[in-house]
């Protein structure tokens, strides 16, 4: 559990970071809470030779509301994200979802850009950054993007990031009838399954709905054919069990480890996402 | 003269832990919190593969390492440090502390790296370059017992450490002769018999603190002192001592703050041999740290016993005989207490029941896996498991209530002291009392009521029920190598404070608690004036450790026992002072005084002080208030008690939730209520945790599939429901405490009573027994087979 060497630096600003991380020319990796990085060096897994710590930038951490969406610095801690009163009034159930990962001490470090760049195949925001349809704000060092969720996780421990890149934040437009259901594998508290689901409801009627799966495939994908099930259906109870019924059927690559078989997993994709779907009905108000 | 305050009697009293505001401020002192001036760091290089013959070993590269003191290869540790010893009579095979030519599973040593500091020596281990011929690996126990497809040690044919031991009925205590008509009868004439395969798997001790040894040899005074994080220092001298060639009186061994030792740490490990040697050899202090992915694999493993149990019974629920075929995956070595773990089972397997006939047999396997040994209840809750499931299926195959079945079976107060058909004599017991209250606090008619209210919506409830005897303070000597005695010294100090030592090295028990409770009675003096001295021979001259639920049982006694030559030397001095005789004086409130007029006492300080200045001497006393007790218990003591359970699971996820955890246990006499609580918790909280989410897990390769945190689960505060204890006190005759031990208990009945609950919960499925972890998706594929109408898993 000994890391191989490495130096250590802080970052004071965004630019300092990026400036900092291409001195390294490729042998750096920028570290924040540390949950996902240290474990994987511990186990030398990962070998970085610098680490630029980018946990005290100033302004990249903090929840705001502004023009009608939600920003997140990509710095906040998974607490502060399950804690917030502004998420839990706009958007509880990615306060839920927060509160759901790993233990009380991953979530007072972890932080919700590491989780992103990280993204760990059974890491529970992917999921729900898929439902809320999120933007993920990236910076280098000639210019800034915003990436979409859904074209943000590419594959295992692969997102849509470059090497000289860093994550400054997410935005999104706050869903209420929101949800997000996890079956907890035991040890790790990652999820087995995950679903993230947000519906956009006008007179009863589902005019829109967004899902994300986790846990049980390479990397975090949308269920679309849950989707297009539930468009156009009426708010029910009935219309959510008969979308989520098939949920995840078309999926090929599926995980199998001790925690669960890939029969297990495929089956209890339906489940969470039912799960995920009658929590955002309840939240219809 | 000012009155002395009253001091109130503080055994039997919920006094918190003296140990606690050290340990929660951080301010404890471990082996790895200890440096020496010159000491250098040990890391071991380890096999990355299960089976295989070492072919080379290049250690060049490590060596020229800037910061690299010396790097030794298992061949070359063995010219200065012989094999290691075992602490049972079983044949075993020879095992170095570090792989000469062959390993025999992963994580098994191979080099070791001494350097300036843990950081160099972990780089040099990595640049130690070992190639092996891979040999085929075996990690099913019972297709290991085929010999196939290897054998791990070529003197073990059919990889079997001991191919079948005897016990029960009609076996002689030797072993030697076997007499099947008892057993056989038993089952000739049994309406019912119930037969199941239940394998009790294997776990990971998982202390919080890892292993650490600190190893210090003085060449110019040939004395070694060496800091271990272990349960039993005096044991590690011995070894230390024997292996080193150093005698006991040159080696002083050091159990600083323990941090949970669940029984991994009594053995005495190849790293503590291999630290020790080291320091000998090269003259220097060094020190060897576990680092949490080593744990998983250096460190004992416990529990890997399957059972084959077969249970005999007429249709009224008279239980007739009782067959248990036990098979036991050791791992690849036998370690100091391995090979006498299942025997425990075996001793155990009378349970709390009347059994006119019973056969167990033994057999021990070698795989290639982490060696296993003790391990919390250390082969007690296996047996516990083994018939309290037997009883549980019988229970259900003649549809009578659980506890029903087992109150018509119970060994009955009139009975004790109770032989056992396995060899055993109970000391004192009434199960009837324990299961009474257990269904009394649980409202077990009202719970099988809300059971079934939640049955008919569809919800799937389930009750479990287990009872559990274990075997704790182990004594006499006849029955541990290392005797089974333990050893304390009382001293009264000049000042009138009293220090206090015992053998038995606590590691979270809380003696230095219940010790200073005991003396303070004893005395009549604050408990704070009262110091308890642990862990260190060099202080503590003699000693044998804490495992087995005993420091309270037969370390207490020893206590009391020199506290008490203590205060009549004591009395002679205050007679004196007094003139007084010695019989009419009482020790109270600080004071000694004569019976009856506390106001012409003296300071119990006063008394102490003149003591150490006796002028005069009083004829026939030698100075000094310092005296010394072994005591040696007639027998072993046997704690019980009784766990109700109930669960829910989750019909669409398979997910279990524990709903309730009711229990009643009775370890005799307490002396601090809240102590025993707390050690209760801990038993429960690792019982549930085999039950329900723990299981050490090995690929066909011998890769360990669990060898982290995030892939073995240690269970935590979310995964219990509040616990409901409560007590009966049956005081054990064999000790003057009349207490039995209680750190294990918890354990013992918590598992069988919880699998209980789940088969209950899912016997709409036709479900009869499901092996542990409850694995959401085992139990899902239970509910898919039977609403498939295929039967369960039986």
């Amino acid at each position: 559990m000994i890391s191989t060497p490495f130096e250590y630096s802080r970052a004071t600003s965004l630019d300092d970071a990026l400036a900092k991380l291409g001195a390294t020319k490729g042998e750096g990796k920028f570290i924040a809470g540390g949950h996902s990085l240290v474990p994987l060096m511990k186990l030398r897994l990962s070998e970085p030779k610098i680490l630029i710590d980018i946990a005290r930038i100033p302004g990249l951490s903090g929840i705001r509301e502004k023009d009608g969406k939600i920003e997140i610095g990509a710095g906040t801690v998974h607490h502060d994200v399950a804690s917030s009163a502004l998420l839990q009034r706009a958007c509880p159930a990615l306060s839920d979802c927060a509160s759901e990962i790993g233990d009380p001490q991953v979530r007072n470090r972890g932080t919700l850009g590491g989780s992103l760049a990280h993204a760990d195949p059974a890491a529970d925001y992917p999921a729900m950054m898929l439902a809320l349809d999120a933007e993920i704000q990236v910076k280098g060092p000639a210019a800034s993007r915003v990436v979409k969720a859904s074209d943000f996780f590419q594959g295992l421990f692969t997102v849509n990031l470059a090497a000289d890149e860093i994550i400054t934040g997410i935005q999104f437009t706050p869903v209420k009838s929101a949800g997000y259901a996890k079956l907890h594998q035991r040890a790790s508290h990652f999820a087995i399954v995950g679903i993230g689901a947000a519906l956009n409801v006008k007179n009863g009627v589902i005019q829109s709905a967004r899902a994300g799966l986790t846990g049980a495939s390479s990397h975090a994908t949308r269920l679309t054919e849950v989707e297009k099930a539930l468009e156009g259906k009426p708010a029910t109870s009935a219309s959510v069990e008969a979308a989520a019924r098939g949920a995840g059927a078309a999926l090929e690559d599926i995980n199998s480890d001790i925690h669960g078989s890939a029969e297990y997993r495929r089956a209890m994709i339906p489940v969470f996402t039912e799960r995920a779907l009658k929590q955002a009905l309840a939240r219809i108000g | 003269m000012a009155v002395a305050p009253v001091l109130p009697k503080l055994v039997g009293q919920r006094t918190k832990r003296r140990e606690d505001p050290r340990l929660i401020r951080g301010r404890g002192t471990y082996v790895d919190d200890i440096a020496l001036i010159g000491m250098q760091h040990i890391v071991f290089k380890r096999s990355d593969v299960a089976h295989g013959r070492i072919r080379s070993i290049d250690t060049s590269a490590a060596k020229a390492m800037d910061g690299v003191e010396a790097v030794f290869t298992g061949a070359e540790i063995a010219e200065f440090l012989g094999p290691m010893p075992i602490g049972t009579p079983f044949p075993s095979p020879e095992h170095r502390a570090v792989a000469v030519d062959t390993v025999r599973f992963a994580g098994e040593p191979v080099a070791v790296v001494v350097a300036a500091d843990r950081y160099i020596a972990r780089d040099a281990a990595d640049a130690i370059v070992v190639t092996y011929d891979t040999l085929p690996a075996v990690v099913d126990l019972e297709l290991a017992m085929t010999g196939k497809p290897t054998v791990i040690h070529p003197a073990f044919p059919n990889n079997l450490a001991i191919a079948l031991v005897p016990s029960g009925t009609g076996v002689s205590a030797d072993g030697s002769t076997v007499d099947d008509s008892a057993v056989d009868a038993a089952f000739a004439k049994a309406e019912v018999v119930i037969s199941q395969r239940m394998m009790n798997q294997r776990l990971a001790p998982s202390a919080m603190e890892p292993r650490g040894v600190v190893a210090h040899f003085e060449p110019g005074k040939e004395s070694m002192t060496i800091w271990s994080s272990t349960q039993n220092p005096h044991i590690l001298r011995s070894f230390i001592a024997a292996l080193t060639g150093l005698g006991q009186d040159r080696v002083r061994a050091i159990a600083p703050e323990v941090g949970g030792g669940f029984g991994a740490k009594i053995n005495i490990y190849g790293e503590e041999y291999v630290t020790a040697a080291i320091s000998k050899r090269l003259g220097i202090p060094v020190k060897w740290t576990e680092d949490r992915s080593e744990a998983f694999v250096a460190t004992t493993h416990g529990r890997d016993i399957l059972g084959y149990v077969d249970l005999a019974a007429k249709r009224d629920g008279t239980v007739l005989g009782l067959k248990i075929r036990l098979i036991a995956d050791i791992g690849a070595y036998n370690m100091l207490l391995t090979a006498a773990i299942p025997t425990l089972t075996m001793m155990m397997a009378n349970a709390t029941y009347n059994i006119p006939a019973i056969r167990t047999t033994l057999t021990e396997v070698f795989t290639n896996k982490t060696p296993t040994d003790a391990y919390r209840g250390a082969g007690r809750p296996e047996a516990t498991y083994f018939v309290e499931r037997a009883m549980d299926m019988l229970a259900r195959e003649l549809k009578m209530d659980p506890a029903e079945l087992r109150r018509k079976n119970f060994i009955k107060p009139s009975q004790f002291p109770f032989a056992t058909q396995m060899g055993a004599i109970y000391d004192s017991g009434d199960y009837e009392k324990a299961l009474d209250l257990a269904l009394k606090n649980a409202k077990w008619d009202q719970l099988k009521a809300e059971r079934d209210a939640a049955r008919a919506q569809g919800r799937l409830v389930g009750l479990g029920l287990s009872m559990y005897v274990e075997v704790c303070g182990i004594g006499p000597s006849a029955a541990l190598p290392t005797g089974g005695w333990e050893h304390s010294q009382v001293t009264i100090e000049r000042d009138g404070r009293i220090s206090a030592t015992t053998g038995a090295s606590p590691h979270g028990q809380g003696n230095e608690t219940t010790f200073a409770q005991m003396l303070a009675d004893q005395f009549g003096v604050p408990m704070d004036d009262i110091t308890i001295l642990h862990g260190d021979t060099g202080v503590v001259k003699q000693g044998i450790g804490t495992f087995g639920s005993r420091s309270q049982a037969v370390g207490g006694a020893a206590l009391q026992m020199a506290g008490a030559k203590v205060k009549t030397k004591m009395a002679k001095f205050a007679a004196a002072l007094l003139e007084a005789h010695e019989d009419d004086l009482v020790f109270e409130n600080g004071m000694i005084s004569v019976k009856g007029s506390p106001a012409s006492g003296k300071s119990f300080a006063s008394v102490a002080a003149y003591a150490y200045v006796p002028v005069p001497l009083p004829p026939g006393l030698e100075p000094g208030l310092s005296d010394e007790a072994f005591f040696e218990p007639s027998n072993n003591t046997y704690p019980f008690g009784c766990h109700i359970s109930m669960m829910e699971i989750d019909r669409q996820t398979g997910e279990p939730t524990l709903l309730r955890m009711v229990a009643v246990d009775d370890a005799g006499n307490l002396i601090n209520p809240l102590i025993v609580e707390g050690q209760i918790h801990g038993g429960l909280a690792q019982g549930i945790g085999q039950a329900m989410i723990e299981e050490v897990v090995y690929n066909e390769d011998g890769q360990l599939m669990t060898g982290s945190f995030m892939d073995y689960a240690i269970p935590r505060a979310i995964d219990f429901p509040r616990f409901e204890l409560d007590a009966t006190v049956t005081p054990t005759p064999v000790n003057p405490l009349g207490a039995k031990g209680v750190g294990e208990a918890g354990t013992l009945g918590s598992t069988p009573s919880i699998v209980a609950a789940a088969v209950d919960a899912l016997s709409g499925f036709g479900v009869k027994h499901i092996d542990m972890m409850l694995r959401p998706e085992k139990l899902w594929r239970i509910i898919q087979g039977g609403q498939q109408g295929q039967g369960g898993q039986s």
